[in-house]
């Protein structure tokens, strides 16, 4: 079990460290590279430049550079915003909430939704309903997710009128129901393209589950087709949709900036988009290595998951 | 060559095309399969003559005519907040988007092969910089990916075309890899190993044309991702940039209308659909015929 | 084992006549070319306390036939059944599983009719604790604590022989070796005191030391419970070990029945014949060295059965016109000895009726 999971952290780590170079490698292709907050300040010489470039390091060879940043990087001080000088970390901080909000109830959305599909469509393979869901599978993948956004809105806001248009809450009223109230369309949103990945993934992993030999052994017990179904198919196939929801994570975070705009949402996403918008590069640049960083937790996270739910692993 | 191994390499080719002739007869019968290419033909067929056949240019502007509604009047499927006709513009924007899906396709598709054919050839330390790369890049979620280099970069076609490239090359990579790195052991890559051919020789004229299957189905599902991703990259505006209509962009001044006028979003947000999924069924279809496990399912 | 009517420990052989009757079962699978029948107008009997061998090579029939009984063939695909098999049940009704109701079966499952499958490595769900695997059925069908059901599961451990049952039931499959799960497969069967155990080949898949062990195991099972078994096997070694009375398939069809004696000692198919000289025998006296022989040719294509007696293709017997015509009918030579064949009475002269007869 330990030997699984430290295997897996140090691929994780070695991942964190080319991730890391990626994302220095693009901080220095930013036009002024990590200096251009200050060419455009106005009063600026060249020679109070060439003084700054000295001051910051910018002189020294790049791998001394990098190494300078990544332990920074490490530390936690990931640099300060263009616009307002609040540390980037903080500013992603303020934001992360909004965005994980999202991605938890897309998520909870497709587990439920795109996993019941996917069960009935294994269980009733090649039926009417197994082939009119993969065929919608298909085309809900096919959606451009902020288009989906756009019709959600002109149906529900605007000719339905029982969801609101966007924004997380009206302003002066924060209570639990209207925040609820404005999460349904955004969930709603992003949770279509997980839903579908999840239930096509989910329907294959039935189908590799359900003609298994144990589970000839448990209807030869007489016990009832829902304990077949629930207890030995079900509980065998929700193993591989582990590793398949960590692997969703860097959609969802896609598909989460997408959603967010669309609905004025105020995560990670939307800071991104304005931050690319104001040309604020720390952030920007924070931002893009801190998904990827999110990336890597969420597949970690779900080989500890999968570490505890198979016996197999977990008892080596 | 000696009579019998004539006769038994005529064997194979007669085997060789038994095998496609199925292959083609399960691609013809994938009902979707054939939806989603009679819908690109004609796609590409509308785009490539149709703006020729429309009355209007797509950069026409005529202030007498804004927000005209689709089946109504002169204008078949209306007009834009400035009077342009949607028609020409849609059949415009197609040809942008279509285009752009096709050359990020190509891109991506040489880059991933070449990166997965040398790592999965040479395997060892090459190949696992390689894939780490590789698992690396993908770490980045795409639309972050895409637009930070997007707003590196000043917007134009060939620009987004590149960075779509760029950010859709990885799963290729990783096919062929696998690919390769399977066939290098059979007998055929040993036997012109030992026979002294070069590297490049073995890799590319002995390999890689038995891995053409999965790279011909991961092509058609990159230009459904390409057509996607420029949507999404010109809807937030740091795409293709007007007045050239693409698909992404008519759709960002869309949003605001969209009480007044929804069929501005409507229409551009079908045409996506409708192109995307038609690469995706075909893409599936392409699978299920070159997969010969497919028939025993 | 115990001769037949003759139960070693007395138990539930109360003359009542058989606990299982099969009549004319036959299995249709669709094929890509039209109908194949897997199993071809079988009727046997299996009386209380004995045990019954079929045996066959793989395809003839043998696997579909028992999971027949269990109802686990599924209906889908245009697969059609057949025939009737007719269960005396423990509250003496008869009962007709083939129509019965799922319900019905799902109740008859386990606790009447109990099945052990040929591979103990994926025969147990291997994300379920022992205990949770042997009492799930029990909980179930007699609703009774989970608590209570792993005490009973503890019990039952013990009875296969597996050292340590407390501790065994919170192991996974993944931890015992192939012999204990089997060992353990056969708790899960016995878990609800079932009438009749179907066993299909349970020691194929196990080393030749383990096979043994199993065997003397489902013997002395059988000895404290008085169940029937049904046991499935290709191998005439088992079968000459624990069965009473025997029944060689081929081809979808019985082709010879008899009890075990007569069966080896006076084998009348040319197919059973065939098969009693590509066995070992151990048991040869004076250490004669019998030449091995095996069947020359291949079980027949289920799509493209040979017209007449399914094994005259690759049987030295064979004389055009009688065995290539029409299906030989199942003859009583005996009155519990029957065959399929339409030679039997030149063949069976050429065998010298003084084989060694298992011990």
């Amino acid at each position: 079990m330990s030997g699984f999971l430290l295997r897996r952290l140090a691929q994780s780590i070695v991942l964190l460290w080319i991730v890391s170079m990626i994302g220095f490698a693009l901080l220095h292709l930013t036009p002024g590279g990590p200096l251009s907050q200050f060419t455009n300040t106005p009063g600026m010489t060249d020679e109070d430049l060439q003084r700054l470039t000295a001051q910051m390091g910018l002189d020294r060879p790049l791998p001394v550079q990098y190494l300078e940043w990544f332990g920074r990087l490490l530390t936690g001080d990931w640099g300060r915003s263009y616009r307002d000088d609040t540390p980037v970390l903080l500013v992603i901080g303020s934001r992360l909430g909004a965005t994980l909000q999202l991605m938890v109830t897309a998520t909870l959305i497709a587990v439920l939704v795109g996993g019941f599909i996917g069960v009935v469509g294994a269980v009733r393979r090649y039926s009417f309903f197994d082939q009119l869901v993969t065929v919608g599978a298909m085309i809900a993948l096919s959606i451009p997710t902020f288009w989906f956004g756009l019709m959600v809105i002109y149906v529900f806001s605007v000719k339905l009128g029982w969801l609101p248009p966007g924004n997380i809450s009206p302003v002066g009223n924060e209570s639990l129901i209207v925040f609820l109230h404005h999460l349904i369309g955004p969930s709603m949103v992003l949770g279509l393209v997980t839903t579908a990945i999840w239930s096509r993934f989910m329907r294959s992993s039935m189908l590799d589950v359900i003609n298994q030999d144990y589970v000839r052994t448990a209807r030869a017990k007489g016990v009832s087709e829902r304990i077949v179904l629930v207890r030995h198919v079900l509980r065998n196939a929700l193993l591989p949709m582990i590793t398949i929801a960590g692997l969703e994570v860097p959609t969802l975070l896609s598909g989460a900036l997408v959603t967010e705009t669309v609905f004025t949402w105020p995560g990670m996403g939307r800071l991104f988009l304005d931050s690319i918008g104001y040309r604020d590069y720390p952030v920007v640049m924070g931002l893009l290595t801190f998904t990827a960083i999110l990336v890597i937790i969420g597949n970690l996270l779900a080989d500890v998951l999968y570490v505890v739910a198979d016996p197999r692993i977990r008892l080596q | 060559m000696t009579a019998d191994t004539a006769i038994a390499a005529h064997g194979g080719q007669t085997l060789r095309r038994s095998t496609r002739y199925r292959t083609l007869r399960r691609f013809t019968r994938h009902r979707l399969a054939m939806f989603g290419l009679v819908v690109i033909l004609l796609l590409v067929l509308a785009c490539a003559v149709g703006p020729s056949l429309v009355p209007f240019d797509q950069f026409q502007l005529n202030m007498r005519a804004r927000f005209r509604e689709p089946f109504a009047g002169a204008h078949l499927l209306g007009t834009d907040e400035l009077g342009r006709d949607m028609l020409a513009r849609l059949l415009m924007a197609g040809r942008i988007s279509l285009t752009i899906g096709f050359c990020a396709m190509v891109i991506a598709v040489t880059v991933g092969t070449v990166v997965g054919t040398v790592a999965g050839f040479y395997g060892g330390a090459i190949g696992t910089v390689l894939m780490r790369f590789v698992d690396a890049v993908l770490c980045f979620p795409t639309i972050f990916l895409l637009l930070t280099l997007a707003a590196l970069v000043s917007p134009g076609i060939v620009t987004i075309t590149l960075i779509i490239a760029l950010t859709a090359w990885m799963e290729v990579a990783r096919v062929v890899q696998g690919q390769i790195r399977a066939l290098r052991e059979r007998d055929f890559a040993v036997a012109a190993e030992a026979m002294g051919a070069p590297d490049r020789w073995i890799m590319f004229k002995e390999l890689l044309p038995n891995a053409v299957a999965p790279i011909v189905v991961a092509a058609t599902l990159i230009i459904a991702r390409a057509i996607l991703l420029e949507s999404y990259v010109s809807y937030l505006g740091y795409g293709i940039q007007p007045p050239v209509a693409s698909w992404g962009n008519m759709l960002e001044k869309a949003q605001q209308y969209l009480t007044t006028a929804p069929w501005l979003a409507l229409l551009p947000g079908l045409m996506i659909t409708l192109a995307v999924s038609s690469f995706n069924f075909l893409g599936d279809g392409l699978r299920d015929a070159l997969d010969p496990r497919s028939e025993l399912s | 084992m115990s001769a037949p009517g003759v139960n070693a420990s007395g138990l539930a052989t109360s003359g009542e006549g058989p606990l299982l009757q099969v009549r004319d079962l036959t299995v249709e699978f669709r094929g890509q070319t039209g109908r194949v029948a897997a199993v071809n107008g079988v009727s046997f009997d299996v009386r209380p306390g004995e045990t019954l061998a079929l045996v066959g090579e793989s395809g003839s029939g043998k696997s579909v036939t028992s999971l027949a009984i269990m109802r686990l063939i599924g209906k889908a695909g245009g697969t059609r059944i057949g025939g009737q098999i007719l269960l005396r049940r423990r509250n003496g009704a008869t009962v007709d599983l083939l129509a019965a109701s799922d319900p019905e079966i799902r109740e008859i499952r386990g606790t009447e009719i109990a099945m052990v499958f040929q591979e103990p490595m994926t025969s147990l769900n291997p994300v379920h604790t022992i205990g949770a695997q042997v009492a799930e059925g029990i909980v179930f069908h007699r609703r009774i604590s989970r608590r209570a059901a792993l005490a009973e599961a503890v019990e039952l451990l013990d009875l296969v022989g597996i050292p340590e049952p407390r501790r065994r039931i919170d192991s996974f499959p993944h931890q015992l070796s192939g012999g204990m799960r089997q060992r353990a497969m056969i708790a899960v069967a016995l878990a609800c005191k079932p009438g009749l155990l179907i066993a299909d080949e349970p020691t194929t898949a196990l080393d030749v030391t383990i096979q043994a062990q199993i065997l003397e195991l489902m013997q002395r099972l059988q000895r404290q419970t008085g169940m029937s078994i049904v046991f499935i096997t290709h191998n005439l070694g088992v079968v000459a070990e624990v069965a009473d009375r025997v029944l060689v398939m081929y081809a979808g069809r019985i082709v010879e029945q008899a009890p075990v004696v007569p069966l080896f000692g006076q084998p009348l198919m040319p197919y059973t014949q065939g098969l009693l000289r590509s066995v070992p025998r151990l048991d040869m006296a004076g250490g004669v060295h019998e030449e091995l022989h095996a069947i020359p040719g291949n079980v027949p294509d289920p799509t493209a059965m040979p017209p007449g007696c399914a094994f005259h293709p690759r049987c030295a017997h064979f004389q055009p016109t009688v065995c290539d015509g029409a299906v030989p009918a199942l003859e009583a030579a005996d009155p519990d000895h029957s065959v399929r064949c339409a030679r039997w009475r030149e063949v069976s002269r050429r065998v010298p009726a003084s084989q060694p007869v298992p011990a």
